[in-house]
């Protein structure tokens, strides 16, 4: 027993010693803001917040985690987090909750997130698809009937099809089966999917039958594993013919239907402290610049401006009416807004 | 006709096969097990080790990955891992003591017992949401430090008390029994003669404990841990009396594993090397906190002689 | 000496009771017992309620998850549930079966299994019967720090390193499979059974082994059939605890696993276990309280009511072993 006597003050030095490191550094007596939600807004987030106590020298303290947007917007509904990161629209039963609990909210969206249709380097017959092929292969009806490229196009080689995508509860599932399919959450559930995305790179990359659906930034920073398709809109879309993903053909909304807008919501109550004002503002001004960075697609800066003019003049509510919509252009979203 | 001598000698020379059979079986069960480690490790080093240095220890998180630092991450995992180890070690011992020592066969004690032993296999994340029901709403403990000890402590209480109790069972009862023929009541026999015998037993659960709380990340994300904290919590000492706060128990944070797996999960390359160097730097964590422990547990063993 | 008439006075000659006597030195000897014997009892109480704290945490588990699970079955037929062999409920057509569930967590846990326990077994036993005093203070040490890596570097590990060697040696494999994630969980776990087992090994008195050397038995047979033995209760303590952690084991398959629920025993092939997908739904994009979000629960209490019921039949054997035995 006296041996542990002896380590006992060590211990208390060392605890000590770390203490007292702590007393010099950074303090949370400041303000602070809180944002929860999406982990596909995260980066943006994070980028904001980082740049904003940057630019306040650490007078405001933001934090930001990643509960899910489904789980962020329950404590956003309790009143607990100021901002709420989301990659969809706030769906009803969230509006019924957050009414029920008096929280009023501003919806903003803050850029665009797309989704590529990607196949491995190794795949040398795929160039393009359209969506009525992607939705052949994905569609309910399709499990364990469409299971080789050439059931989708006949020059197309007589190979095993293996699907990669995204996992049942994501935002970007439901956004993909409603674009795809009409339906929201309708899909054949025999594909690969993962919560993940670089895992799905990492699997789609060496199989030579692979073919996937990716985050627009995955496939961004991984242009070497992996090959993109381009997407023909069908009759549907503003532009005709096959569409490369890129920054501007999502900005002007030529690829279709694959992409979506991200939002945050911010609290009104919050919003009537001075510190989250500035926030928002401050992430009005700068996301544009900020967005690219993370490789998300800013929105012209005309819907920046109108966002803020929208926040300043405080217009309440959401322009979707408690559900997801495909295929919304930035002009369309605009308008929107400004409708509220 | 086979004589006895001549069976006897085969039936050694068996035997003796068996056992180098054995000896070379756990020889290289042993080494795979520590190859195994050696390739995790290194693979980890390969990735991220280039990237560790005082400036990644001391800066805050960044979408910059060549900027990005883990100091709110490792502060905040020794914060949640000092309220673990307080809060479970004493409750676990406390409990593997009764269970072993005072309980009696009845009903409760059945029911005590395979609570402990369901309670091991209830997955992390639902400790996770038990705690944010009652810690956080119901007790209003906040999305804090202080929650997060208590989940986890609440999650490695099991093997606590499974390592507490089967270290006792383990002394021979006839140390029990000199004792007792001393005259000792029961709590001399257990302060003076059971505890630093098994110290070294338990000294074992709590290192197996505690590695797996350090290691944790979901049940943490679910209670309000953070992903991105650009401060610390507040310091344990303050400069006004009484010299000593608990202010840092009720401060939102950040823990290693969430990071790890935060940056683990982006597409750029960067992040994985920052991932794996605080991977590692998770392990040199772990290891230094399971030190005090094994040097302890190699001395008390060197003083049992039975 | 003093005497009292109803109590026997060894307590001045006694050592270990000196420092009761001088501590009460100033009361008379019935009124010191009963001091003590307060005292005491009240340490027991304290220890009864750190004990009992599991069973208030059960309880506080089964409420958070019954009561969220519950409401799930007024939608949902329960038959449906226990036998439907489709798990899609995030699906526009959601299909509510458990097995595929309950399949991935079996086959992942019997695969960690059969990794863990012979291995981790034999190596305990070779730590303690057969190594060499050094090799034993540095190995377990080494061991205990493979229990210190996170799960999630265990799965990235797994996903990264381990399939693509698997694939090697079995072409098919696809890239992610419950093979890869119960092969790693295993190793994971080996810690977990080995630095416990040998503890128990270690505390079996050394007069049975030199007994059994005296006969002229090899170590071997030492081991095997006189230490082991005598250490089983603490051997089998440190085998629940390893199957229960793989039962619990969420980021591992998570991540190797891949997210497919499939009604299979095929190693080979992706699975799901009922904690992979709490953790992705908990996780994910789905509103809170909605019918995809209950599911977690019910699949988290079906987990629970299992696990209870094989430990409440695990406990019943071995009190009737235990009868037996004595």
């Amino acid at each position: 027993m006296q041996t542990q006597f002896k380590i006992l003050p060590g211990f208390y030095a060392a605890i000590l010693c770390f203490s007292s490191f702590q007393v010099s550094a950074n303090t949370s007596e400041a303000p602070s803001i809180k944002i929860d939600g999406s982990s596909t807004v995260f980066p943006v987030s994070e980028a904001v917040a980082e740049e904003f106590q940057n630019s306040k020298s650490g007078k405001v303290k933001v934090t930001v985690g990643i509960s899910g947007t489904g789980g962020g917007f329950k404590k956003f509904c309790r009143g607990e987090t100021d901002l709420q990161d989301a990659s969809r629209p706030i769906l009803s039963e969230e509006m019924v909750t957050c009414k029920s609990a008096d929280v009023a909210y501003f919806e903003i969206p803050i850029a665009f997130d797309a989704m590529t249709i990607v196949v491995s380097p190794k795949n040398t017959w795929a160039k393009d698809i359209t969506v009525d092929e992607l939705k052949k292969i994905w569609e309910p009806a399709a499990q364990g009937k469409i299971t080789k490229w050439n059931q989708i196009r006949a020059e197309w080689p007589d190979q095993e099809l293996h699907l990669f995508g995204a996992g049942s509860d994501s935002g970007t599932f439901d956004y993909f089966t409603e674009a795809i399919n009409g339906k929201s959450k309708a899909s054949r559930s025999d594909y690969t999917a993962s919560e993940d995305d670089n895992t799905l790179v990492q699997g789609i990359t060496s199989d030579k039958n692979a073919l996937g659906y990716l985050p627009f930034a995955y496939y961004e920073l991984n242009k070497k594993k992996l090959k993109a398709l381009e997407v023909n809109g069908g009759a549907k879309a503003p532009v005709k013919g096959n569409i490369f993903p890129s920054a501007k053909t999502v900005e002007d909304g030529s690829y279709f239907p694959l992409s979506r807008p991200i939002f945050i919501y911010v609290s009104a109550k919050s919003s009537e402290k001075a510190e989250v004002k500035e926030f928002v503002e401050y992430y009005l001004k700068h996301v544009g610049k900020l967005a690219k960075e993370v490789q998300y697609v800013p929105l012209p800066s005309k819907a920046y401006d109108l966002a803020l003019k929208n926040f300043k003049a405080k217009k309440l509510g959401t322009a979707f009416g408690g559900h997801s919509e495909v295929g919304l252009k930035i002009e369309e979203l605009l308008k929107r807004e400004a409708k509220l | 006709m086979t004589s006895l001598p001549t069976l006897l000698r085969l039936r050694i020379k068996k035997e003796r096969r068996k056992n180098k059979i054995f000896l070379w079986t756990a020889r290289v069960s042993l080494v795979f097990t520590l190859l195994v480690l050696l390739a995790l490790v290194t693979d980890l080093f390969i990735r991220g080790a280039d990237r560790i240095s005082l400036d990644f220890l001391l800066s805050f998180p960044s979408r910059f990955a060549d900027k990005a630092g883990i100091v709110s991450a490792w502060v905040g995992t020794l914060c949640v891992m000092i309220v673990t180890a307080f809060v479970s070690v004493p409750l676990g011992v406390c409990a593997g003591i009764y269970l072993e020592e005072y309980a009696k066969k009845n009903k409760i004690t059945s029911i005590i017992e395979v609570a402990i032993a369901n309670l091991a296999g209830v997955p992390s994340i639902i400790y996770g949401l038990m705690a944010l029901g009652l810690f956080v709403y119901k007790f209003e403990l906040g999305q804090s430090v202080q929650t997060a000890g208590l989940t986890l402590a609440l999650l490695i209480l099991p093997i606590i008390i499974v390592a507490t109790r089967e270290a006792l069972r383990s002394i021979p009862l006839s140390v029990r029994e000199a004792a007792a023929a001393c005259g000792a009541t029961k709590l001399q026999v257990i302060r003076h003669h059971l505890l630093p015998y098994s110290t070294g037993g338990i000294l074992t659960g709590i290192i197996i404990a505690l590695s797996r709380a350090i290691g944790e990340t979901a049940p943490l994300v679910t209670i309000g841990a953070l992903t991105y904290i650009a401060f610390l919590p507040h310091s344990p000492l303050s400069t006004e009396a009484p010299f000593v706060s608990a202010e840092w128990l009720k401060d939102p944070f950040t823990v290693l594993p969430i990071q790890v797996f935060n940056w683990v999960s982006r597409p750029q390359e960067e992040f994985h090397r920052n991932a794996a160097a605080a991977a590692l730097i998770l392990m040199v964590l772990t290891f230094s906190m399971n030190i005090f422990a094994i040097v302890l547990r190699a001395r008390v063993r060197r003083k049992i002689k039975w | 000496m003093k005497q009292n008439s109803n109590t026997v006075d060894l307590e001045s000659s006694s050592p270990l009771l000196s420092n009761q006597r001088a501590l009460n030195s100033h009361l008379r000897m019935p009124l010191r017992k009963k001091r003590l014997r307060i005292f005491e009892k009240f340490i027991e109480l304290g220890l009864f309620f750190a004990a009992f704290c599991s069973v208030l945490v059960t309880i506080g588990i089964f409420w958070i998850l019954f009561s969220e699970a519950i409401p799930f079955f007024q939608h949902v037929a329960i038959w449906d549930f226990f036998t439907g062999t489709e798990w899609a409920p995030l699906f526009s057509e959601p299909k509510y079966g458990i097995l595929p569930l309950l399949c991935g967590t079996f086959i992942s846990t019997f695969m960690a299994m059969v990794i863990a326990l012979p291995m981790g077994s034999v190596i305990a036993i070779y730590l303690s019967e057969y190594a060499h005093e050094k090799i034993r203070e540095s190995v377990k040490p080494i061991l205990e720090l493979l229990s210190a890596v996170p799960s999630v570097v265990f799965g990235y590990f797994a996903l990264l390193l381990v399939t693509p060697l698997l694939q090697k040696i079995f072409p098919n494999l696809p890239s992610f499979s419950a093979l890869s994630a119960g092969l790693v969980m295993g190793i994971m776990i080996v810690p977990y059974v080995t630095s416990l087992s040998e503890d128990a090994l270690r505390a079996v008195p050394m007069h049975l082994r030199e007994a059994s050397f005296a006969m002229g038995a090899t170590r071997f047979q030492t081991a095997i059939k006189v230490v082991f033995p005598a250490a089983f209760s603490g051997i089998t303590a440190s085998f629940v605890l390893a199957i229960s952690r793989a039962i619990g084991e969420t980021m591992v398959v998570a991540i190797a696993g891949g997210m497919q629920p499939k009604f299979t025993l095929d190693p080979f092939e992706p699975a799901q276990t009922v904690t992979a997908y709490i953790v992705q739904v908990s996780l994910g994009d789905l509103p809170h309280g909605s019918l995809g979000y209950q599911t977690i629960f019910v699949a988290g209490s079906t987990l629970l009511l299992i696990t209870l019921f094989f430990n409440i039949l695990g406990h019943r054997l071995r009190k009737k072993y235990k009868e037996q035995d004595a």
